[in-house]
């Protein structure tokens, strides 16, 4: 199995789906079910064959693993794919989270579902090319074009007031990325390769560094998304139906603090020296803001949207605390954060299908009529205030950690979170959960089915599991993460070093 | 094998009253986890005479790792000690009568088999933060019972004010977890590791001696404040007390203590009085290393709890919900465990802890008792000449009562629990050469004097008097069942004996044998001698001033009713701020809760809505919408305009790429 393109195949399998969907007919309920079907098993096999890549991954070693590379344009730009102990995980994220998706629009979605599953199926492919990316014009070809699947299944099948929200989305990532594709071009011109372990050998100038960074930082703040550039997400949110908000929050806000440690710390140590008090600032303002927003909101989406502001603020904290516990725990927050943001939303989707409503205040009392909704709603409502033995705790308690080595007002201040998150979450969930129903809307609910339990157990069972047994995912970042580590500080020391023998 | 047993066996319990339950139904829920719970106690106090009073040395089982990330390297782990034995049976011969008395207790309601998942939920974490080696996994313990107790208070979730109080609890936690959480980064920062094996090992050689190069290295940066080794594990200590004050609810982290007490009385009994709220004092005395050498954080300790003792005895005073007396009641008790703490006296500190749990025990569940007898009636007010209609309970009562008040005879080894446990306390106190050596032992003595005035007062308007309650409840009093009254029996047998049989190894002439270094003392610390040479009157203090609470008690309720209320209307002021506990539920409410809400409100309709949106997208938006009304009015919309923008772009990179590797 050596030979074989694994990686490709991981990555391009859903468009086998997207074909078979291509010649499925879908103005019938047969026919919406057997593009639920195929779409289904689409994904499951992604998934399963994704295993096989985080089996076959050595994390001992820090370099990447099963390259594959084709002659793409011209000398300097090819396919290149390949994994390394950052991007694996994700990938197994990715792969794993797309079943969910297709489950909760079982019978959310009735107009068009074969051209939604198509968009998703594609953009599942972009998402995972994103992570596998080893060449810059690759990775923003992936990373740009995933902008388009999500931009439709917002605008075609989101909200009342989708278009504004798809158009938010789409104005701010694209403002965003045009300067990423600046940066890539002078980097191009600089280096005359667009290969990302070539540029990560190449040592730029510190001005150069300087803007760079820059150019690239837009793009990624944009995304993950860091305040003030998160206004889009709430609405975007909101819009969404139900699996695009799942692949939105798990998936595309994790491109950016990806892109953080892909290349701006490896790539551009000394500006991301210069700059990470104001990203630290940034991250602490994120975390107590959007948690203090979060407290108001009324519409339960838009809460949670805001809450996974609060967590990525902790995730970009962590990177630039550019330690091991800060590194880890900005990937293991990234994926934790992926499983229970993905699973409150499904939780969230599971109610909306019912009433038809997001506002917390026509709730109340679902514990009486959906005692198992109420069980795994609360899991997930513990899990996202961070509580140990869940995997929120690790990825938390280590950013914390990290962050607190380098700068201990920045851990002061990000630590208020653990209070804010428990008041926001748990008064949610008073809300919703206890007390008595609120509004017509209510009445007749039943409780989840077996199509929702399979969407709720097997998310439940990742992120206790995770929770007490996070060991895999760091043996299969540790060789990577210290090599990170080591480099940008041996980076930076290399300049200050230079600088002493200069006077 | 049989450590681990104690600490998954509830675990067991939980999971599969807890999954099935409904399946199984009440009575097999109640069974299994009762049983399981039985065998624990047994392997419990086994543990207790290997360990304790045994020979065994300290030792630690590794179950499973945890996270490896640079130099953080945890396991999963049981650390036994003798600390962890007193614990382990603390813990579970209280768990286990409670969840026998529940049966009773609980026996109409339909979500038994929730209950006592609940139960054996919280047990399984409070032994997990109890054997734990290291300081993770105590604070997976930690939030571990946090969250029992919030499911437990918030129990019955019709009412409001159980999912208020249980929201509550769980947030003032969180503000002392917020402390716990740095203080465990801090530690980690100064010591490079955050297992307890290497913090106690290399604590003694921390601090640096005066002129040595490290001296003046500065450890932690915080707003500017430089701080040397001194100050930085000074810092860690306060950090990690501020999470046993959210835990243990010492003064302004205590305010969801008495609220909690919308749970059921035997929660009550077992998370909110003997087990749960005495982490904060476990902690502290597990991390006695780190603390017996930052004579700063002690005194700090030995401040609040000793304020504490005083605050919450003083409302304990005037409140009429016989439950909430016992819960300020428990808040007081816990300073004086704090006192002990903080002037060194560790061993006096979990033996008032042991002591405590036993009588505290036995006061809430004969308060359950009470309130099963009436109907379900807290208010005192309402209550009064029950001693006649159950006299078990009342006598069970009365001894509880005797322990908290620590009656006993003076310079001689005859009394109830408390008499011994919190005797100690206050000697120790007087005598230790702390800084608020005096300022501790007048509050305490003081505490001392309101512990006994309403404890008896409580006792007095429950079972004597007039019969205030309505007819038609008096008409049902009834004594309750064996399965609850054979739990009182146990925890009386507690209360009065476990005093005088303890008090040489915990805090007396065994205390070497006994701790083996479970507890550390610095060489400084001869505290353990010099109580015994208080002065006579000093000795005698807590005596009488229990004789004069009881004195008052019996003239406010019994001699001459009318007292309390002239009082009262005398002194209107002090008796609404008592009343009232001070006005911290107001305050907290004001500065916190509707700040809180007031910059969430403003930061997102202001800032978000108003300037970020204003400014940014929604003004670009417009434009982009203007243009593109007018120029893409051949297509349908925005998405192929998009997907045209893409186009040109990657059309325009694609030419430049191509360009640029041919040149």
């Amino acid at each position: 199995m050596t030979d074989w393109p694994i990686l490709s195949t991981v990555t391009f399998l859903p468009m086998v789906g997207v074909l078979l969907l291509v010649f499925t007919r879908d103005d019938t309920d047969d026919g919406r079910q057997n593009v639920m079907i195929i779409s289904l098993i689409t994904t499951i096999i992604t998934f399963l064959l994704s295993l096989f890549v985080w089996y076959g991954f050595d994390g001992s070693s820090a370099d990447y693993q099963m390259v594959e590379q084709y002659y793409w344009l011209g000398k300097g730009v090819s396919y290149h794919i390949g994994v390394d102990g950052l991007s694996v995980m994700f990938v197994v994220l990715a792969t794993f989270l797309m079943p969910f998706g297709v489950l909760t629009s079982w019978k959310a979605i009735t107009l068009h579902a074969r051209e939604y599953m198509i968009a998703f199926l594609v953009l599942e492919v972009l998402i995972v090319g994103v992570f596998v990316s080893m060449d810059l014009v690759l990775f923003y070809v992936f990373f740009e074009a995933s902008l388009i699947p999500m931009f439709l299944i917002i605008g075609v099948w989101g909200g009342p007031r989708r278009i504004y929200a798809s158009m938010k989305f789409f104005l701010y990532t694209l403002a965003g990325s045009v300067f990423m594709l600046v940066g890539i071009l002078v980097m191009y011109a600089e280096v005359g390769t667009t290969s990302i372990p070539v540029l990560l050998a190449y040592k730029f100038s510190p001005e150069m560094q300087f803007w760079l960074f820059l150019a690239f930082f837009l793009s990624f703040a944009v995304k993950v998304p860091m305040w003030p550039f998160h206004t889009w997400l709430p609405d975007a949110h909101v819009e969404a139906p139900t699996a695009g908000s799942v692949d939105l929050a798990a998936l595309l806000l994790k491109f950016g603090g990806y892109g953080f440690l892909r290349f701006s710390l490896p790539m551009f140590p000394l500006a991301s020296d210069y700059f990470t008090p104001m990203i630290l600032t940034l991250s602490v303002i994120a975390i107590i803001y959007a948690s203090l927003v979060a407290l108001m909101q009324t519409d339960i989406k838009k809460m949670i949207a805001y809450s996974s502001v609060a967590h990525m603020g902790y995730v970009t904290m962590a990177i630039f605390a550019v330690n091991q516990q800060g590194l880890h725990g900005a990937i293991f927050q990234m994926l934790s954060h992926g499983v229970i943001s993905g699973a409150l939303f499904l939780c969230v989707g599971i109610v909306y299908e019912r009433t038809h409503t997001r506002n917390v205040n026509d709730y109340g009392g679902l514990v009486h009529r959906m005692p198992k909704y109420a069980l795994a709603f609360l899991i997930f409502t513990m899990a996202n205030v961070g509580l140990p033995g869940t995997s929120a705790f690790v990825g938390e308690f280590l950013a914390t950690v990290g962050v607190f080595r380098v700068s201990v007002w920045t851990a002061f201040f990000a630590t208020t979170g653990v209070v804010l998150s428990a008041a926001y979450m748990l008064w949610l969930y008073r809300r919703m959960i206890f007390g008595q129903a609120k509004s017509p809307l209510m009445q007749g609910l039943v409780d989840i089915s077996f199509r929702e339990h399979c969407i709720v157990w097997p998310l439940i069972v990742v992120t206790i599991f995770f929770g007490i047994y996070p060991a895999p995912v760091f043996d299969a970042s540790a060789a990577t993460v210290d090599r990170i580590v080591t480099n940008y500080h041996s980076a930076i020391e290399a300049v200050a070093t230079a600088a002493q023998a200069a006077k | 094998m049989i450590y681990k047993l104690i600490v998954f066996l509830p675990l067991v319990g939980f999971l599969i009253a807890g999954l099935f339950g409904r399946q199984i139904g009440a009575k097999a829920s109640e069974f299994i986890t009762c049983g399981l719970m039985a065998i624990v106690v047994v392997l419990s106090w086994i543990v207790f005479f290997q360990v304790a009073l045994g020979s065994q040395e300290t030792m630690s089982i590794e179950v499973l790792r945890w996270i490896q990330s640079g130099n953080i390297d945890v396991f999963w782990a049981l650390r036994i000690d003798t600390l962890t034995a007193v614990m382990f049976v603390v813990v579970n011969t209280v768990s286990f009568l409670v969840h026998a008395y529940s049966i009773g207790y609980m026996h109409t309601d339909p979500h038994r088999p929730r209950f006592f998942a609940y139960l054996s939920l919280f047990t399984f974490t409070m032994l997990m933060l109890i054997t734990s080696d290291n300081l993770l996994q105590m604070f997976f313990g930690w939030e571990g019972v946090g969250l029992a107790s919030y499911l437990l208070i918030g129990f019955w979730y019709d009412r409001p004010s159980a999912n208020a109080a249980a929201m509550k609890a769980f947030i003032v936690n969180r503000v002392g977890d917020f402390g716990f959480m740095l203080g465990i980064a801090a530690v980690f920062v100064m010591f490079g590791s955050i297992n307890f094996e290497t913090i106690f090992a290399n604590a003694g050689t921390y601090i640096p001696v005066e002129g040595s190069p490290d001296a003046a290295r500065v450890v932690l940066n915080v707003f500017g404040l430089t701080l040397s080794r001194e100050g930085a594990l000074t810092a860690a200590c306060l950090l990690l007390f501020m999470g046993a004050m959210g835990k243990s609810a010492q003064f302004l982290l205590h305010t969801w203590l008495p609220d909690a007490m919308e749970g059921p009385t035997p929660v009550s009994a077992l998370i909110h009085a003997a087990t749960m709220v005495t982490a904060g004092v476990f902690l502290v005395a597990r991390m006695s290393p780190l603390f017996e050498h930052s004579p700063d954080a002690l005194t700090v300790v030995t401040i609040v709890g000793a304020i504490t003792a005083f605050f919450a005895a003083t409302v304990g005073l005037v409140q009429n919900d016989i439950k909430r007396v016992i819960a300020y009641s428990t808040c007081s008790q816990l300073g004086y465990m704090f006192v002990a703490l903080g002037v060194g006296a560790y061993g006096a500190a979990i033996f008032h802890l042991f002591t405590h749990a036993f009588f505290k025990a036995l006061l809430f569940l004969c308060a359950g008792s009470v309130i099963h007898a009436v109907d379900g009636e807290q208010d005192m007010r309402k209550m009064g000449g029950l001693r006649k209609h159950i006299p078990v309970t009342f006598w069970m009562m009365t001894i509880g009562t005797l322990a908290l008040t620590g009656v006993g005879i003076p310079f001689t080894p005859i009394g109830f629990a408390g008499f011994f446990s919190k005797d100690v306390i206050i000697e120790a106190a007087y005598a230790s050469h702390s800084a608020v050596s005096g300022f501790a032992f007048t509050m305490l003595v003081i505490a001392a004097l309101f512990t006994s005035f309403y404890s008896w007062r409580l006792a007095f308007l429950t079972f004597f008097g007039k019969e205030r309650a309505s007819h038609e409840v008096m008409h049902h009093v009834h004594e309750s069942p064996n399965v609850m009254l054979v739990p009182l029996y146990v925890l009386a047998i507690g209360a009065v004996l476990a005093g005088v049989i303890f008090e040489g190894y915990f805090y007396g002439e065994a205390y070497a044998e006994f701790w083996k270094g479970a507890l550390f003392t610095a060489e400084h610390n001869e505290l353990l001698e010099e109580f015994h040479h208080v002065p006579a009157l000093v000795a005698l203090s807590p005596f009488i001033a229990m004789l004069i609470g009881f004195v008052t008690a019996w003239y406010f309720y019994i001699k001459s009713p009318e007292t309390p209320k002239r009082l009262a209307a005398a002194q209107p002021g002090l008796y609404k701020f008592l009343l009232n506990k001070w006005y911290f539920d107001e305050l907290y409410d004001f500065l916190f809760v509707r700040s809180a809400k007031a910059l969430g409100r403003f930061f997102w309709q202001k800032v978000d809505v108003g300037t970020i949106d204003h400014f940014g997208p929604n003004g670009v938006a417009a434009r982009v919408v203007d243009t593109a009304n007018r120029v893409v009015r051949l297509q349908t919309g925005y998405l192929y305009h998009y997907a045209f923008t893409m186009l040109l772009g990657v059309a325009a990179l694609i030419t430049w790429m191509m360009l640029g590797s041919s040149v």
